[in-house]
């Protein structure tokens, strides 16, 4: 049987979500599956990442990985794809997943498809392609595959099976980074992740400047409990920071509910939400593209709308 | 110091993008073309250093048919010094344009390879990256912010990642690609696209590189994507809220 390697992304000391989604994309695609862990001091993360049904997880446990940097990452897992004899290497297409696993494929002379939506049985692999306008099926030509996958792929592969044994395998001694960590300078946010939000609530070019997203949308974002975020138009306005940026070149969501507020719908946005379970749009203009893929429309001021709208939900959670 | 920029020719992003009926490519008729724009955001940041130092070259690289010439000018309009088209028949996939790229670097020998971090048609975001390993270069990906040190051997390379922002830094030779809010690339002056007329274009046929064209991953067939029902309008905020509480059961 073929074997699968799935690389297990983290963050202080938790599994990513996506990694799980990353799990589920490998399951489809069948195979035996083993997951490889890199860090310092993440036994926490192995164990975790052993109950996600795979039959093995290897532990690259060494200093040299504590901070992620791509070019030593790459070597950890072609080292570890080789040693298991991996046919298939799969991550999430997370910014560390699109940072790394081209040099992954390159150490393994593989092909790579990026950002996938789905992995078949038989080889075949669908990619978004020209901002979500195109759906691409690829096939990989050559002996090892490296995939990334999409976060909204498949339902992530829920923790707490039977704990698969983990192996704990030496960083080669040869292996070393040319770039040096400098620092991470976090968002810090009470909000949920966007990639992990039920609720969604963005903001296009419609509310003007960066002020209005913090008195006017903000208020309805928290009282739904909801995550923020922001159409590539209000990122290139200097609105909000690019982190918070839905669409094909930012982040890929599909919570339960979005709410798209003052946002047109430009093709390059509807590819980083559509397939969000309900949408809702609030748009002042009736003719706005995003009305034709949301489940509820309303044509309105937004700066009307939206505060009422936070007054409503926060009655509703009251009562 | 010497900087490479590799250019791609794709379909303006306010382009619509149908599907051909065969499923082999995309329709082209009537469609404008421009450089892609986060390969304009890393020529933009490349000029950008040169003017800073005073001093350096930076030389662009296209991969594709002869109508690439078009965006290579624009790019020498913009201020580029000269240009380098690899002249092939189609579409190379990333694996063989990094290739591609990996041999200009070796003949030109450039301090730094900038690129976008992808291209808008395929959106495949691994060019730079693979060249980095091919080359076992250092790389900053994503980067939203450039700083080359007084010495100009290393850089520092603010990245735009999940939940915030990443520093690297490295030595040079190294690659960086570019995220969106790098810069606000130029427009071509008056001056500048008539100066780009007499500057260097020159090109080289695939097969002189030595590069396959086989790619690594073949593409079967491509659709438009499913279409999504909706449409539906309500009235009023309380009626959009009741219906979001009782129907879609979300709040």
């Amino acid at each position: 049987m073929s074997k699968t390697l799935i690389y297990i992304e983290h963050a202080h000391g938790k599994m990513q979500k996506a990694s799980a989604v990353a799990v589920a994309a490998a399951k489809a695609a069948g195979g035996d599956l083993t997951a490889v862990v890199l860090g310092k001091g993440v036994d926490t993360v192995a164990a975790e990442a052993a109950t996600l049904g795979v039959a093995k997880v290897v532990l690259v446990d060494d200093p040299r990985l504590e901070h992620y940097l791509a070019d030593i990452a790459a070597q950890a897992v072609a080292q570890v794809a080789k040693a298991e004899g991996a046919t298939t290497i799969i991550a999430a297409a997370t910014a560390i997943g699109k940072d790394f696993f081209p040099r992954v494929a390159q150490l393994l002379e593989a092909g790579m498809a990026s950002d996938v939506t789905s992995i078949g049985t038989d080889g075949t692999i669908e990619r978004p392609t020209y901002a979500g306008n195109v759906v691409s099926r690829v096939q990989i030509a050559t002996p090892i595959r490296v995939i990334t996958v999409r976060g909204t792929a498949y339902p992530p592969v829920a923790p707490g099976g039977a704990a698969a044994p983990v192996e704990k395998v030496a960083l080669a001694a040869d292996a070393k980074s040319k770039m040096r960590f400098v620092e991470f300078a976090e968002t810090k946010s009470d909000r949920p992740q966007l990639t992990d939000a039920k609720i969604v609530v963005s903001g296009g070019r419609g509310l003007k400047s960066g002020e209005n997203f913090t008195v006017v949308l903000e208020p309805l974002v928290d009282a739904l409990g909801a995550a923020m975020g922001a159409s590539r138009a209000a990122v290139d306005a200097g609105f909000v920071p690019n982190d918070l940026q839905v669409g094909q070149t930012g982040k890929v969501v599909a919570p339960q509910l979005y709410i798209a507020v003052g946002i047109s719908g430009a093709i390059q946005h509807l590819a980083g939400m559509k397939d969000s379970k309900v949408i809702v749009a609030i748009n002042k203009d009736g003719d706005a593209p995003i009305f034709n893929i949301s489940d509820y429309g309303l044509v309105a001021d937004l700066f009307k709308a939206v505060p009422e709208m936070t007054e409503e939900v926060k009655k509703l959670k009251a009562s | 110091m010497k900087i490479l920029v590799p250019i791609k020719r794709v379909p303006d992003p306010q382009t619509n993008i149908a599907v051909r009926p065969d499923g082999t490519g995309i329709v082209t008729d009537n469609v404008k073309f421009v450089i892609n724009p986060f390969c304009e955001i890393a020529l933009e940041e490349s000029l950008r250093i040169k003017e800073a130092q005073g001093e350096g070259e930076v030389v662009l690289v296209s991969i594709g048919g002869k109508e690439c010439q078009e965006q290579l000018r624009t790019g020498l309009a913009m201020g580029a010094d000269r240009a380098i088209l690899v002249v092939t028949d189609g579409p190379l996939d990333p694996a063989r344009a990094a290739e591609v790229l990996a041999k200009l670097v070796a003949q030109e020998s450039p301090n730094l390879v900038f690129l976008g971090k992808q291209a808008i048609d395929d959106d495949a975001n691994q060019t730079g990256q693979l060249l980095a390993a091919m080359l076992d270069w250092p790389q900053a990906t994503f980067a939203s912010k450039v700083v080359i040190g007084d010495d100009k051997k290393s850089v520092t390379v603010t990245r735009e990642v999940d939940g915030g922002l990443e520093t690297v830094a490295f030595d040079l030779p190294g690659i960086i690609t570019s995220d969106l809010r790098l810069n606000e690339p130029r427009y071509a002056s008056l001056p500048g696209i008539m100066k780009a007329r007499k500057k260097e274009l020159k090109e080289v046929p695939l097969a002189e590189t030595g590069v396959s064209a086989e790619p690594k991953v073949k593409q079967v067939k491509i659709e438009p994507p499913p279409k999504r029902q909706g449409g539906r309008k309500v009235e009023t905020v309380q009626e959009l809220v009741n219906l979001l509480h009782t129907e879609a059961k979300l709040i």
